[in-house]
């Protein structure tokens, strides 16, 4: 198949990187199409499960297109959800199963949170929206797309909760001990950043610098 | 049991809200709060779905899926069985194929429902907070069927309350002067977020 498109554009052609380009600013998942927004913020308190989200999220999207897109023409119309359903489904038990085996500790973090990957909208989103009707070099194209425009997003909130919250970078204490006030000193962590609704603060704040700087993204209402 | 069961279920409205401890449905929660007329439908097909697919989830778990839970029924041969890994696909396909099976009844039985529910019936199958759920049912390992039925109805209930008292807000700051970039999507989840802080102030609260 790759060396059919590859007849007809190259395969880093201008449509094609802006596939995966699009998704930073003027199509973000998050900011804008408003998918994936589900399980994404309950796991934004530290910097590490962030990044494993967005891994996973990464891996099951750019799979999951790429199958979807090979087997678009079987699919009948009416059953297609569930079809799509057993598809991620299935790659996102590989990713659970993987993640118990190899990184114990956060896959305990994550809970639940792993397994809503299947029911994670951005996932479906882009099935319905772009898998199923394109093929599977540009779907995968998509996927990666999506998934980084996801991951920023991601990644920034859990930047600023940690930053913010706990004062460390990856576990890594990144404030000076002897800034705070225990030790003498005038700063003390924000502890209100630990909870889960600043996480929504978070990103409505982030939607707001978005959009000043792109006006085009700017609702009526 | 009887008080445990309201505790639970006080519980999951409220300290354990879907909405604003797990973020739990936030797509369909943020796409369809535009108005309270289909908020309240969707939050009825919500809580419907949910008070079904986790009783049923329940069965499963304990009779299909957990470790040894063969044997309570095949006979001893399946005492080593585990198909937990399964779960995930189990639930998935549950919520999908009942999800559509509600939809058949309730086209047959009460079409104005039908009509009122309109496209969020299908959709109800991939959001998360039926799924996560399910997986909460899970973790917490409930005991018994009814503790299953009882977090569903909360939990649903709690979901309810969510959409529609975002809707209601949707509709009246229509006529304030949000800064432009905010408005819409930004000003939601920043009220959203707000909403979650007062919902907060149940935390305290033991039952």
């Amino acid at each position: 198949m790759s060396t059919e498109v590859k007849q007809k554009e190259s395969l880093f052609s201008k449509k094609n990187r802006k596939l995966i380009s699009d998704p930073f600013n003027d199509n973000n998942p998050i900011t804008v199409q408003v998918l994936g927004i589900c399980s994404a913020l309950a796991i934004t308190v530290k910097l590490e499960p962030a990044i494993v989200m967005s891994l996973s999220v990464l891996f099951v999207l750019a799979a999951g297109n790429v199958i979807i897109s090979l087997i678009r023409n079987l699919i009948p119309n009416r059953i297609r959800i569930i079809v799509q359903l057993v598809v991620v489904a299935s790659l996102v038990i590989l990713v659970d199963q993987f993640l118990k085996a190899y990184a114990y500790d956060v896959s305990k973090q994550l809970s639940v949170f792993v397994g809503l990957i299947i029911t994670n909208c951005i996932i479906m989103g882009r099935f319905e929206a772009f898998a199923l009707g394109n093929g599977p070099w540009k779907a995968f194209m998509d996927g990666i797309g999506n998934s980084i425009g996801y991951g920023v997003i991601l990644i920034a909130v859990a930047f600023f909760r940690e930053l913010l919250g706990s004062g460390a970078l990856l576990g890594v204490q990144v404030i000076p001990d002897s800034w705070y006030i225990a030790n003498g000193g005038f700063y003390a962590n924000n502890g209100f950043f630990l909870f889960p609704p600043m996480a929504l603060i978070v990103v409505g704040l982030i939607i707001w610098a978005q959009r000043a700087k792109n006006t085009k993204l700017i609702e009526e209402n | 049991m009887g008080q445990e069961l309201i505790n639970l279920f006080v519980r999951s409205i409220f300290i354990e809200n879907m909405i604003f401890a797990y973020f739990l449905g936030m797509c369909s929660y943020l796409a369809v709060s535009k108005t309270v007329k289909t908020a309240v439908g969707l939050g009825i097909a919500v809580t419907f779905v949910l008070v079904i697919t986790l009783p049923v989830n329940w069965l499963l778990e304990n009779y299909v899926l957990q470790p040894g839970a063969l044997s309570k029924w095949l006979g001893a041969d399946f005492k080593d069985v585990d198909l937990s890994f399964l779960s995930f696909i189990m639930f998935i396909a549950v919520i999908a194929s009942m999800v559509q099976l509600i939809e058949m009844i309730v086209e047959k039985f009460a079409p104005a429902l039908y009509s009122a529910l309109g496209i969020f019936l299908p959709l109800i199958a991939v959001n998360c907070s039926i799924l996560g759920g399910s997986l909460f049912m899970q973790e917490r390992a409930f005991g018994t069927i009814s503790e299953a039925a009882v977090y569903g109805l909360g939990s649903g209930v709690g979901w309810f309350l969510a959409i529609v008292a975002i809707a209601a807000i949707r509709e009246k700051i229509r006529y304030s002067n949000v800064p432009a970039p905010l408005r819409g999507l930004g000003i939601t989840f920043i009220i959203t977020g707000l909403m979650g802080i007062a919902f907060m102030s149940f935390m305290g609260i033991k039952l």
